[in-house]
């Protein structure tokens, strides 16, 4: 270097220049803890929507007579409750979901359990539950009317169905994927299969059957509405299609909100379960 | 043979396809002894171990070991799911477990960690509980697969000392496999090297109890070792074979 001309100006510790201070600015904010809790939060998009409906219905955007406002819906909502209508039919439609969700989750790990764990069980059980699997749930429909008529049965089984096949599905690649290295351990300590499958294997398989649950509670929901068009009078399938006849469409909005805060209630119960089966993955402390 | 055998092993054999791992292997080790196993990657070592613990159901030959034993493997092992104690318990019958495995913790040092998930531990501490699990069930062979190859330096000075204080104190055998010579000579009674397939040196270590690296015998020791390994440390001051 020749014939410096300028001075560059001298570093000092007074002078921070590019340094940046992490702790006032660090790079996650996510850890720092809002005030508004996660569930009113997270309700927040649904909101939305409901508030872009109202708008949207006082701006006139809407056609009332095809789209009716949130006011209207929630009238013909009143009306039903008040009639008591409104709660039987949907007290009867949960009970189908609730009976065909319990069986299908226990029917379903059963089989998962059984397949995963012996050779005999997978040969015979798993390309069975795929075949199951391959056939859409609601092709059955007329076939189980003809086998079990119009009772709660069918309606129940079609439930039953979609759900165990979900939570098989799941929970069997759950239990194959469980650490071999663990499974070695308890091999070491002696334990005995009893102690296998509740210590090791069911906890291992538990991220598999959530994910299991989740898909089949949507498909319970899903089920629900065609076994629902199965000849029936009570139900909030049979209320839509009622709706639809007498062209009630305050009635069969109604019933896709009603199906929507199902959908959406069903997802914070896994999510709950979530919370308290996995606390271990986050070193979650409390109890 | 002596009457107080902890393991007796004649012409053990396995061979992974074409390729033989154990080619008819002879190891004796008496009650209360420390064995150190030597060797390569890929000479047997972990074959061997994993026979003597059971976990291997094609291994060939007689290899008698206790019904009571315990295997410390490279990675901790715990259960995610289940808290400290009750990984340290895991299978014992009931009764006393609870209290055995407080007792057990707290001769690792980790009395205070019981209820903490094993995902908020240190290595260390993971392998801490690990050797509780072992040492809960009073083991008369205790098997160690290259058990701080996953620590830190500072961490694995720690636990040679714990390891060796709670060996003194439930004397069972035990067989340390590991491809650290000072690792070897530092804890063990007795040092094996493990080549092809075959135990190809057996010596006994017979340094006074304090042990350092620094001591003649120690380094005499350790060249010997080295050049059975066909290693020579004429880079730098690496203990590593």
């Amino acid at each position: 270097m020749t014939a410096v001309t300028s001075h560059h100006r001298p570093v000092t510790a007074a002078e921070p220049g590019p340094l940046v201070d992490v702790v006032a600015e660090p790079l996650t904010r996510g850890a720092r803890r809002s005030r508004v809790p996660r569930w009113l939060r997270r309700l927040s998009g649904p909101f939305v929507l409901l508030l872009a409906w109202a708008v949207s219905a006082e701006a006139g955007w809407l056609n009332r007579d095809l789209f009716p406002p949130p006011g209207e819906v929630f009238g013909a909502a009143w009306d039903l409750l008040a009639s008591g209508q409104l709660q039987a039919h949907v007290g009867q439609s949960m009970l189908r979901v609730l009976t065909g969700t319990v069986l299908g989750v226990l029917a379903g790990v059963v089989i998962a359990v059984v397949a995963g764990l012996t050779r005999i069980g997978e040969d015979l059980l798993d390309s069975t539950m795929q075949v199951f699997k391959a056939v859409p749930n609601f092709a059955l429909t007329p076939l189980l009317v003809i086998w079990m008529g119009i009772g709660e049965g069918p309606k129940i089984l079609l439930i039953t169905l979609g759900v165990a096949i979900a939570i098989y599905i799941n929970t069997y690649s759950g239990i194959r994927s469980v650490d071999a290295q663990l499974v070695e351990v308890a091999q070491t300590v002696g334990a005995k299969r009893s102690t296998l499958i509740r210590h090791i294997v069911l906890p291992g398989a538990t991220p598999g059957f959530l994910v299991g649950l989740r898909l089949g509670l949507s498909s319970a929901w899903l089920s629900l509405i065609f076994a629902e068009t199965i000849n029936t009078t009570e139900g909030i399938g049979f209320l839509m299609s009622r709706a639809q006849t007498l062209l009630q469409f305050d009635v069969s909005v109604l019933i896709i909100l009603i199906y929507a805060v199902a959908g959406l209630a069903s997802y914070a119960l896994v999510r709950l379960l979530e919370r308290r089966l996995l606390a271990w993955r986050n070193g979650f402390q409390g109890v | 043979m002596t009457t107080d055998a902890a393991v007796r092993i004649r012409s053990a054999r396995r061979a992974f396809g074409t390729q033989q791992v154990l080619s008819g292997l002879d190891l004796d080790i008496v009650e209360g002894e420390f064995v150190a196993m030597l060797g390569h990657s890929g000479s047997g070592k972990s074959t061997l171990l994993r026979a003597m613990a059971g976990l291997d159901p094609e291994v060939t030959g007689s290899v008698l070991v206790p019904r009571e034993r315990a295997v410390v493997f490279q990675n901790p092992r715990l259960l995610p799911w289940r808290r400290v104690l009750p990984n340290v318990t895991f299978a014992l019958a009931a009764g006393d477990a609870r209290q055995r495995g407080r007792a057990a913790l707290a001769e690792v040092g980790l009395a205070a960690k019981e209820q903490a998930w094993p995902a908020t531990l240190s290595g260390g501490e993971a392998q801490r509980v690990s050797l509780a699990r072992a040492l809960v069930r009073e083991p008369k062979l205790l098997l160690l697969d290259e058990p701080f190859g996953a620590l830190d330096a500072l961490t694995r000075l720690k636990m040679y000392e714990l390891l060796r204080a709670l060996c003194d104190r439930h004397r069972p055998a035990v067989l340390h496999v590991t491809h650290d010579v000072d690792e070897a000579i530092l804890l063990a009674d007795r040092v094996t090297v493990l080549r092809d397939g075959l135990v190809r040196l057996d010596l006994p270590v017979g340094l006074p109890a304090p042990r350092s690296r620094t001591s003649p015998d120690f380094a005499g020791l350790r060249q010997r070792l080295l050049g059975e390994l066909g290693v020579t440390e004429s880079i730098g001051t690496g203990s590593h074979s």
